[in-house]
């Protein structure tokens, strides 16, 4: 009974063929790959994965439908993550370290962004963290400035999975995160004035 | 070297050991220096002195005046072309300048606390990386077509091509001893001769033969050649007669 009603119903039957499409994708599907694939409305789509969301949800199902880096993606659910973690490596996450991660967040926001320019503000060399995060997949190279033709970087769709942000624009305001420069000089001054005393 | 700098232990992105060990291998360029974190070392050595009671004013100045200089060097070597420009900063434009950039990289090192905090809170994330790459978009299919418009085409292409030509292939070299014979003629008649003005007219391959031929003569002592610098004219005469 209950496999017939779902057959009659056409949302269910697009959400089935979005889940078949979701389960075999190996990255995320944005609403517009998902029409052309179902050979339907994006609209329609977008309903059918509010339908698929809410089955596919923590506490109600071991697979989580997730929006993330643009499109739509299955993740394990999260109270399942011990046994992920002993069954499954993850090299890209593990062990980035501190150089990685500042490089990293200078891509995220200044990208493209070539090396060195990222060697300006930190003040150090940034080769290897780059050819790092080249190799894991986080950053990878969009064309070359063009004054010097130096290689510039731009973050991955796997950046945003990784870090479980929607797309590229769910960063925070760099404002928010740091004092402005003003308080800075201040700061500065007031060394100035100690030091001359 | 006071012991306290000498013997300070480092582990930075670029090198692990004791401080002397470091300006060691920097002297040496072993090691390079836009790879040194100098504000990690920095940060060291304040750690080891606020371990101690007492203040090494020793080893203070000396750290100093090293680190003073590692830095040069490796703002030297960072910004090589910026040398002079960095001259006609007064003080206040430098203070300014030195305050935005700590303030970019501030905010970055800000990003990037942003990001591993974010890390260990996705830590429980798991997702499929497969490598499966996804079907190209179907290719729309083509409009009603006249099956007679096929059939002119594959007539054109069943039509048999003509041969290729194979001409321009064929060389055709005149015998030499045809110029042997002319040149043998001109010794005889004048003595000497410019090779230039006889082959002129002649065409490349002919050109060639034309030279083997002189060379031929010239092999059996027959001819003398001069010619003053390369690409100026051959000049040909009589061996018996000079």
């Amino acid at each position: 009974m209950e496999r017939l009603r779902l057959v009659e119903n056409p949302v269910d039957r697009l959400a089935r063929t979005i889940e078949a499409l979701l389960v075999i994708a190996s990255k995320p599907l944005s609403v517009a790959e998902l029409a052309a694939a179902t050979e339907e409305e994006e609209e329609r789509v977008e309903t059918a994965l509010g339908l698929i969301a809410s089955r596919f949800r923590e506490g109600r199902s071991g697979i989580v439908l997730e929006h993330v880096a643009g499109g739509y993606a299955y993740r394990a659910a999260r109270d399942a993550a011990d046994a992920c973690g002993r069954l499954v490596e993850r090299p890209v996450q593990r062990g980035l370290s501190q150089a990685a991660l500042e490089t990293l967040a200078i891509v995220a926001y200044l990208g493209p962004v070539s090396r060195p320019e990222i060697a300006r503000i930190r003040g150090v060399a940034a080769d290897s963290a780059v050819a790092g995060l080249v190799e894991r997949g986080l950053i990878a190279e969009a064309g070359r400035e063009e004054e010097g033709g130096a290689v510039r970087y731009e973050t991955t769709p796997l950046f945003e999975r990784v870090f479980g942000l929607e797309n590229a624009d769910a960063l925070p305001e760099l404002d928010e995160l740091a004092g402005d420069v003003e308080e800075l000089r201040t700061r500065l001054e007031d060394v100035a004035a100690r030091r001359g005393a | 070297m006071a012991t306290a700098v000498r013997e300070l232990p480092l582990d930075l992105d670029a090198f692990e050991g004791p401080f002397d060990l470091l300006l060691t291998l920097v002297l040496r360029e072993e090691l390079e220096l836009r790879d040194v974190d100098v504000a990690e070392i920095v940060l060291a050595f304040v750690e080891r002195l606020a371990e101690r009671d007492e203040l090494d004013l020793e080893a203070c100045g000396e750290f100093l005046v090293l680190s003073a200089a590692l830095l040069e060097l490796k703002a030297r070597g960072l910004f090589p072309d910026e040398e002079l420009d960095l001259e006609g900063l007064d003080p206040e434009d430098a203070a300014e300048e030195l305050a935005e950039r700590l303030a970019a990289y501030r905010r970055f090192r800000a990003a990037a606390g942003w990001l591993e905090e974010r890390l260990e809170a996705e830590s429980d994330r798991f997702f499929r990386l497969g490598a499966a790459p996804l079907a190209p978009a179907p290719s729309r299919p083509l409009a009603q077509q006249d099956p007679a418009q096929l059939v002119v085409a594959l007539r054109s292409l069943a039509a048999v091509p003509p041969e290729p030509s194979l001409r321009h292939l064929v060389l055709s070299y005149p015998p030499l001893s045809r110029f042997l014979d002319r040149f043998r003629n001109l010794l005889r008649a004048r003595g000497r001769f410019a090779f230039d003005n006889e082959v002129d007219r002649l065409s490349r391959v002919e050109q060639i033969v034309a030279f083997l031929a002189l060379l031929e003569l010239r092999k059996r002592g027959e001819a003398q050649i001069a010619q003053a610098g390369p690409f100026e004219p051959i000049t040909v005469w009589n061996a018996s007669a000079s």
